[in-house]
């Protein structure tokens, strides 16, 4: 009996020692993030790593529609499923202050990475409270809105000479929003399926919301003073006012059904022949120059968010950067990491697999800058982007401004004037009940 | 006391045959369940009752403080939660109404002797076995205004189903319709065939006219199952979110539920949220007590 025992007992010891030592060598890691090509690209980039270094990272997604749910969700449970999660820049407000977020503030500074990303990268997506040298997140996927157009169709000898007709200069690569709707009002033809442009207009999350900012910033107005909180006259402001008129009238250009649309729809827009114009993310660019997923491929071309009337010019911010859970088991594992995904050969491999990276030196780089007809495009404008609230209290000032924008854009209902009087009402209600502001 | 009812039960049960006493019963299967019920639903349910007075934010470390009414009182005076109820009342009577005159109608037509009766109500019956999102999924498909099969059938050229703000709520109602209608069908044909058939033949014999039969006959012996039928469909349709939430996301579709599930999963209002959960409790529960007393009334007559 007494043998009996003592055999049962060193072979729980030795399945527990098994055991122990083969988890000991199969360190796995967990990122999480919205479904999406790039998520694609980074599995990919990962799987170099564990090359590399033995540990496994798997990338897991969700559809975009539920991946703040699922991501918070799963934070204020403070679950362990996820090490690392590539969550979107207007987070970082209530993530870090709630505590979901690793402080990366140290490592930030040991690696300089203040230098080595592109400093908007460093204010959007790291950096909360603004300007506060706190950095919570590394640059991962930089993105921001830009614009795909069909070159067959403003190259067509017989439609520029209309175009000059009817407008009095050349059909080209808008230069400025006036340009941006002549062109979708030009090519806006329902008699024959043809129609001038394709905006963001989906008010489930944040693809109105990024739509509007750009023509926002691009003439000249802001969303409020991100410091002080102040947002009567800001948001409400007479530029505003005019480029939520000009974003509703691009809206009238759109094809039928257009009001529930995001990047899937507005890439549909180029592939199946129904805008000249289309608003994107970069990031959903890759799938355009490929044949296979876009038969105009080749008369595809880009340009990034034209300027307003009075010259500025800014787009709205995309993108994501990469945090440590708190709440992970293998913060270490995860830091190191985050090692080796800021150095340049990463970087440069990450680019080179279709993500965006925000290494200013990558960015910088010919070779990158040649690597595709919207590279460019896009190192120009991730110089001149700007972004929404990162506050804690974000979805609600998100939800208030699809609320107050949606009806007008698509509905028809109000003027410019009141929604945007009626929106600042709302966020300053808002703000006073967190006191932001007395 | 209890125990003694129990074990004195008729000794002839298939239980009892068994050889499973009551007691074991009950302690096998009935108190399992009734605790599955306390931890699962009751205890929440009391739980959040709490939270509803407070300003607690499940995304937040941050204590909750007592705020008393607060909540309750700032969503009643709220025009947006206002607009939100208006939809979702406009939505069941459109839906309900809807589902009523199909389900019955189909009812009545299958309620005689017609050939392969059986595998056409089996056929009737697939749009309700199917799962809510997929519905939510083929039907924009259908209604899309650049190659939806319903416009294209219609002759509708590129009419705005989904996106017109006045006609999304019809649109995610008639989709209700065609999903539900077959369930008041069911119910509808069970009750249909109860009607015994000697009152049709009286009527025939007085020469009643087919009007006044269905008036006189018909209707009131149906009246009670139909009446069921009403109660689930408009607790249903009171509560809907997935269809709406699938098909469009014009506010004049946002329904009562889809800003529940905004404010208390992506505002993370949790506190607020509570509160107007129970809110929708106590109108659902209100407007079901009303179609009880009345369903009651029209089982005496």
């Amino acid at each position: 009996m007494r043998k009996t025992m003592t055999s049962m007992l060193a072979g729980i010891g030795l399945v527990l020692a098994c055991g122990t030592s083969v988890y000991a060598q199969d360190k796995e890691l967990t990122i999480f993030w919205a479904e999406w090509d790039p998520a694609n690209y980074l599995q990919e980039l990962v799987n170099l790593y564990e090359a590399e270094s033995g540990v496994k990272v798997t990338v897991e997604t969700t559809p975009w529609s539920d991946f703040q749910t699922k991501a918070f969700t799963e934070f204020n449970a403070k679950g362990s499923a996820y090490d690392m999660v590539v969550g979107d820049s207007q987070w970082i407000g209530a993530a870090s202050e709630a505590g979901h977020y690793v402080d990366l503030t140290d490592f930030f500074n040991k690696h300089n990475l203040k230098e080595v990303m592109a400093p908007a990268t460093v204010k959007y997506y790291a950096e909360y409270p603004s300007n506060s040298g706190k950095y919570w997140s590394i640059p991962a996927e930089g993105d921001a809105v830009g614009w795909s157009y069909r070159k067959d169709w403003f190259e067509d000898p017989k439609e520029m000479e209309a175009f000059k007709a009817k407008y009095g200069y050349d059909l080209g690569v808008p230069k400025d929003w006036k340009q941006l709707r002549d062109i979708a009002e030009f090519f806006h033809r329902p008699d024959e399926k043809r129609y001038g442009v394709a905006i963001y207009t989906d008010n489930s999350y944040d693809a109105l919301v990024m739509g509007v900012e750009n023509a926002i910033f691009s003439f000249g107005g802001e969303l409020g003073d991100y410091a002080t909180y102040k947002v009567d006259g800001i948001i409400n402001s007479e530029q505003n006012v005019k480029a939520l008129e000009a974003y509703k009238e691009l809206y009238s250009f759109t094809p039928p059904g257009w009001a529930k649309a995001f990047f899937i729809e507005d890439n549909q827009a180029i592939t199946e022949n129904l805008a000249a114009m289309s608003m994107n993310y970069f990031a959903f660019f890759p799938a355009l120059i490929n044949e296979a997923s876009n038969p105009n491929a080749k008369v595809t071309g880009f340009f990034a968010n034209p300027p307003g009337p009075n010259g500025d010019q800014f787009a709205a911010l995309g993108g994501q950067g990469i945090s440590v859970i708190s709440y992970s088991q293998n913060q270490e594992e995860a830091m190191k990491f985050l090692e080796w995904f800021i150095k340049d050969e990463t970087q440069k491999k990450w680019a080179e697999l279709g993500g965006y990276t925000a290494s200013a030196k990558v960015l910088e780089s010919p070779e990158f800058q040649n690597a595709t007809p919207y590279n460019k495009a896009f190192y120009e404008t991730m110089f001149k982007v700007k972004d929404f609230w990162a506050t804690p209290e974000y979805a609600e000032l998100l939800i208030q401004m699809n609320q107050r924008v949606y009806p007008y854009i698509t509905g028809n209902q109000g003027t410019a004037k009141e929604v945007l009087d009626a929106l600042a009402a709302d966020w300053n209600a808002t703000f006073k009940k967190y006191n932001r502001v007395k | 006391m209890a125990t003694a009812v129990m074990t004195t039960l008729d000794p002839k049960s298939r239980s009892a045959a068994r050889g499973m006493s009551d007691l074991t019963i009950r302690n096998l299967f009935i108190i399992p369940t009734i605790v599955f019920l306390i931890v699962f639903n009751i205890f929440p349910l009391i739980y959040s009752l709490g939270y509803s007075f407070t300003d607690f934010r499940a995304s937040s470390p941050a204590a909750a403080n007592f705020v008393g009414l607060q909540n309750y009182r700032e969503l009643l005076n709220d025009p947006f939660i206002w607009s939100n109820f208006a939809i979702t009342a406009k939505y069941v009577i459109v839906s309900v109404v809807g589902q009523v005159i199909v389900g019955f109608g189909v009812a009545l037509l299958l309620n005689r002797d017609i050939p392969l009766k059986g595998l056409l109500t089996t056929l009737l019956l697939l749009p309700m076995m199917l799962s809510m999102a997929v519905v939510g999924l083929f039907w924009k498909l259908l209604y899309d205004p650049s190659f939806g099969i319903i416009n294209y059938t219609l002759g509708l050229g590129s009419f705005e189903w989904l996106s017109n703000p006045d006609m999304a709520l019809y649109a995610v109602a008639i989709t209700d319709i065609w999903m539900w209608s077959p369930f008041v069908m069911l119910l509808s044909l069970a009750g249909l065939s109860a009607v015994p058939k000697h009152l049709y033949e009286a009527a025939a014999i007085d020469r009643a006219g087919s009007f006044y039969t269905f008036f006189r006959i018909t209707l009131p012996l149906v009246a009670p199952i139909l009446m069921i039928a009403i109660i689930f469909r408009t607790m249903e349709a009171f509560k809907t979110f997935d269809l709406a939430y699938i098909l469009t996301s014009q506010p004049t579709t946002e329904v009562i539920s889809i800003r529940l599930y905004k404010m208390a999963f992506q505002e993370w209002q949790t506190g607020r949220s509570c509160a107007l959960a129970y809110i929708v409790l106590i109108m659902i529960l209100a407007i079901t007590n009303i179609y009880v007393k009345y369903l009651n009334k029209v089982k005496e007559r």
